[in-house]
């Protein structure tokens, strides 16, 4: 790919970071258990949270093969619950909002010029007991998953009807991340506001770290409501109390709203730093400033109010009276708003740039694609009554795989294909990322558009099989060919990643002409990130820095060699 | 993986053009994809039927979330074709090839205020459009007069002239038992209503009042052509209506996890002549009168026999 080893001038000669280093006293693993660095920690949450990606997925294969034709014998009607309540519970709990924290850990400290996180210690527990939330979710792979749902909607969820424990290991799931998040979120929070770099006012925080403040505010309201939820599951099926037992007065629909106060939120916790992600790789690629910074960060801080006030559009065709049902759709419209905005935004960040076509930029665009289908049928769905037809159907199957799948993750994969360089010093693979992204790109379209035509012809979602001539067999077929060119498409980036990190191009501490501080360090950055925090003047302080370089220098600097991906000169 | 050796003129220029495929495959790619599901929207087969809208046709309530859904879909499609046109036209015309240096722009307060006011107008107009279809939806419309002759009752909901067909429906893990008559609601198992499971039969022209409940679990009643879904939740009495207006055997199913069998709890609706319904309410009738006195006296010969505890 390219012959430089080292930048031909170092972007930033100021740097002046040394590493701290002790003479190494104990063996290698041990480090990774003890460390209180916010950078290692963020590699242990991303490999964690990858690692339960790839469950999750597979999960989904099993289910999309169950699936592929009518009346198939796969997989029984009782392991196919079982999948997807692990497959949701896995990708939202333990992969889609930790795999934020891991990259918030990494990047939130260096991008707002600090040296660690507030709390180091309570992030390693953070991390910890998210491992351990897993690890007793996925420990009852040995006796009886949980197979009500990640919604896990009672009566069905009761000991009534879900006597084995497995429903109880899902509690405790909630529970065990639930404090994982919450312990995270404040340290994010708490970090954010008081350890910016001098002369990082709000209107010069990076947009990402507005979507890690947000992120990190939303599941501060949000968690405590579904952590009483489940408690008051947990002592309705053994300790006698009746909240959501109807024979008792108890009342499901009880649980119903507390669940959906939480799980709406959820939905912008596990979106919103994406769109940071993405507020951020498309100015650098497009050579130009984020056009609309303040509609852009206000924007994100209006879906955070707004995401509170959303949560019964979950809950159409529950008895919920009417007017209830025009509150909801209103808000629920309202939220669009703000989303669409942001759409505009990045697009307008886009036009007259100079646009660099690196794989970042693939998966980016790839999202806002994406996304926009995403955020059309959820106004379909926001409208009560076509909600009606549509709800419970594949075809919001489709539409959350749109916002969430090719919404969330591909704005993962931006942000893995942008970071990787700071993270290991070396890039990944370009032609490799690009073909990862055609793949994902076209096996997320194939599986999941003809999703919005199964259930607009009337399949339910969560039936394990079905019956010949309903329509609905030609679908499901290429939706499941379509599955599996999504997961090679995963595969070859898991495989860019193992083979990048003994022979990647070496990086340099600024590959891609960045906007923000974490380009200002060596990558991987050292244990102390800086030496000295450069003043902060606007919301692109590694743009000011180079500029001030080439001033000082008199020398144009081809920086660390993002031209050529421009493949122009 | 490419050739490590950049600067090496053949490789470079080898490799230009290999450079612009992947770039302008990107640009075509969305439009591609626009242009693929348009031909196969105007090319499918009757099987595709339900491509992009719902099943509906049969009764008024579908029928107007079907046009509701269409005022939407119309709306959608102009916002689709802009946004991702203006997508794929930047990244075409605006890449480092074409466009070396970015214009250094920040910010257009009136366009943004211009856009956010355009995406908010469109969401008015939708909420009009939504709120002037709704009693449609909601409220059931009189029966027609070919239809069933009905007499008034009170329990809602119900059309202008109050009359209509009370089925009330029994959700349980995982079956769907249909009670008819207007006094299903309180009391579904002791009067000596006439009962169906999983298939029902209604007249045709006819207003049908749904009463629904559930003894277990959440399920959800829905048949697409008749109308949108209702969960039947225990402890709640959910209600929803249809009139339909073509005979036939109309196809539904719970649609909410109601456990393992969840997939095997499916509903049938047969829509009928009024005549065949009132043949067919005489015959159920019938058989369930000749089997409950035969469960009488099996029941009585049992206990005589002391084989079965009073």
């Amino acid at each position: 790919m390219a012959t430089i080893t080292e930048p031909a001038a170092r972007p930033v000669p100021q740097i002046t970071t040394h590493e701290v280093a002790r003479p190494r006293q104990t063996k290698r693993w041990v480090d990774w258990v003890l460390t209180t660095d916010h950078k290692k920690i963020g590699i242990m949450y991303l490999v964690l949270t990858f690692v339960f990606f790839c469950m999750g997925g597979v999960e989904a294969l099993m289910m999309r093969l169950q699936l592929s034709v009518p009346n198939n014998t796969l997989v029984t009607s009782e392991h196919y619950n079982e999948l997807l309540t692990l497959h949701g519970t896995t990708m939202i709990f333990l992969f889609v909002v930790p795999v934020w924290a891991g990259f918030g850990n990494y990047f939130l400290p260096l991008m707002i010029g600090a040296r660690d996180m507030a709390f180091p210690r309570l992030n390693a527990l953070s991390f910890w007991l998210l491992a351990f939330g897993g690890i007793v979710f996925y420990a009852t792979l040995f006796w009886h998953p949980p197979d009500a749902g990640w919604w896990s909607y009672p009566p069905l969820s009761e000991a009534l009807y879900s006597p084995q424990n497995g429903q109880d290991a899902w509690i405790f799931l909630i529970h065990i991340t639930g404090i994982s998040s919450i312990v995270g979120a404040i340290n994010f929070y708490v970090t954010i506001v008081n350890m910016r770099a001098p002369g990082m006012s709000w209107n010069r925080l990076p947009l990402f770290i507005w979507g890690m403040l947000v992120y990190s505010i939303l599941l501060i309201i949000a968690l405590p409501v579904v952590a009483a939820a489940v408690t008051m599951l947990l002592t309705d099926r053994h300790f006698g109390t009746h909240f959501f037992d109807p024979t008792a007065h108890g009342s499901p629909v009880l649980w119903q709203h507390l669940f959906w106060f939480f799980g709406h939120p959820e939905v912008y916790i596990m979106i919103l730093p994406g769109f940071g992600v993405i507020s951020e790789v498309i100015p650098v690629f497009s050579r130009k400033p984020i056009f609309g910074y303040k509609a852009i960060a206000a924007a994100t801080a209006v879906i955070a109010f707004l995401a509170t006030l959303v949560w019964a559009h979950h809950m159409f065709a529950s008895p919920v009276p009417v007017v209830v049902l025009g509150f909801f759709m209103l808000s629920s419209f309202l939220i669009g708003v703000p989303t669409g905005v942001k759409i505009f935004n990045w697009i307008a960040t886009l036009w007259r740039g100079s646009i660099v076509m690196t794989t970042s930029l693939y998966f980016a665009v790839g999202f806002i694609a994406i996304f926009t289908i995403g955020g059309i049928t959820g106004i379909f769905l926001a409208i009560f009554p076509v909600d009606w037809q549509l709800n419970d159907t594949y075809f919001v199957v489709a539409h959350f795989h749109y916002v969430l799948m090719g919404g969330a993750v591909f704005t993962v994969f931006s942000a893995i294909y942008y970071w990787f360089p700071k993270m290991t010093g070396r890039l990944l693979s370009e032609s490799v990322g690009k073909l990862s992204f055609w793949l994902m790109f076209v096996g997320f379209n194939m599986t999941f558009f003809v999703q919005h035509a199964l259930g607009l012809s009337g399949m339910p979602r969560r039936i394990y099989t079905y019956q010949p001539g309903m329509g609905w067999s030609t679908y499901n077929l290429i939706s499941t060919i379509g599955s599996f060119i999504l997961g090679i498409g995963v595969l070859v980036t898991i495989l860019n990643v193992a083979r990048s990190l003994r022979v990647g191009t070496i990086a340099g501490p600024d590959p891609w002409k960045g906007n923000t501080l974490e380009w200002f360090t060596p990558s991987p950055p050292p244990v102390n990130n800086f030496d000295e925090i450069p003043r902060v003047r606007s919301v692109e302080p590694m743009r000011d820095i180079r500029r001030q370089v080439e001033r000082e220098t008199g020398v144009t600097q081809r920086t660390g060699g993002s031209e050529r991906f421009a493949r122009s000169g | 993986m490419r050739s490590e050796v950049p600067d090496a003129p053949p490789a470079r220029r080898r490799r230009l053009p290999r450079g612009r495929a992947w770039a302008t495959r990107l640009a075509l790619g969305l439009p591609a994809l626009g242009v693929a599901l348009g031909a196969s929207l105007l090319f499918a087969p009757d099987a595709l039927a339900n491509f992009i809208t719902p099943k509906s046709g049969v009764s008024e309530n579908a029928r107007e979330i079907h046009s509701l859904y269409m005022v939407t879909l119309y709306l959608a499609a102009v916002v689709f074709v802009i946004v991702e046109g203006a997508l794929a036209y930047s990244l075409y015309r605006f890449r480092a090839k074409r466009n070396r240096v970015a214009a250094q722009i920040h910010g257009n307060t009136r366009l943004e205020i211009g856009w956010t006011l355009a995406a908010a107008l469109i969401l008015v107009v939708l909420t009009v459009v939504t709120f002037i279809k709704l009693p449609s939806i909601i409220n059931p419309p009189n029966s027609d007069a070919s239809g069933l002759a009905l007499s008034a009752s009170v329990a809602q909901p119900t059309p202008p002239d109050g009359k209509k067909l009370t089925v009330c429906i029994q959700a349980r893990q995982y079956i769907w038992r249909y009670t008819y008559g207007t006094d299903c609601r309180n009391d579904a198992f002791n009067s000596k209503l006439p009962y169906s499971y999983t298939m029902m039969e209604v007249p045709e022209h006819t207003t049908v009042v749904l009463s629904i409940q559930s003894s277990d679990v959440i399920h959800s009643w829905w048949v697409p052509s008749l109308g949108g879904k209702v969960d039947a939740v225990p402890g709640y009495t959910t209600y929803t209506w249809f009139k339909a207006l073509t005979p036939g055997l109309y196809h539904g199913q719970c649609a909410q996890l109601c456990g393992t069998n969840h997939a095997a709890m499916i509903a049938y609706v047969k829509v009928v002549t009024p005549e065949q319904y009132q043949a067919w309410l005489k015959t159920q009738q019938q058989a369930i009168t000749t089997a409950s006195s035969q469960v009488q006296q099996l029941r009585q010969i049992l206990t005589s026999e002391g084989n079965l505890g009073s």
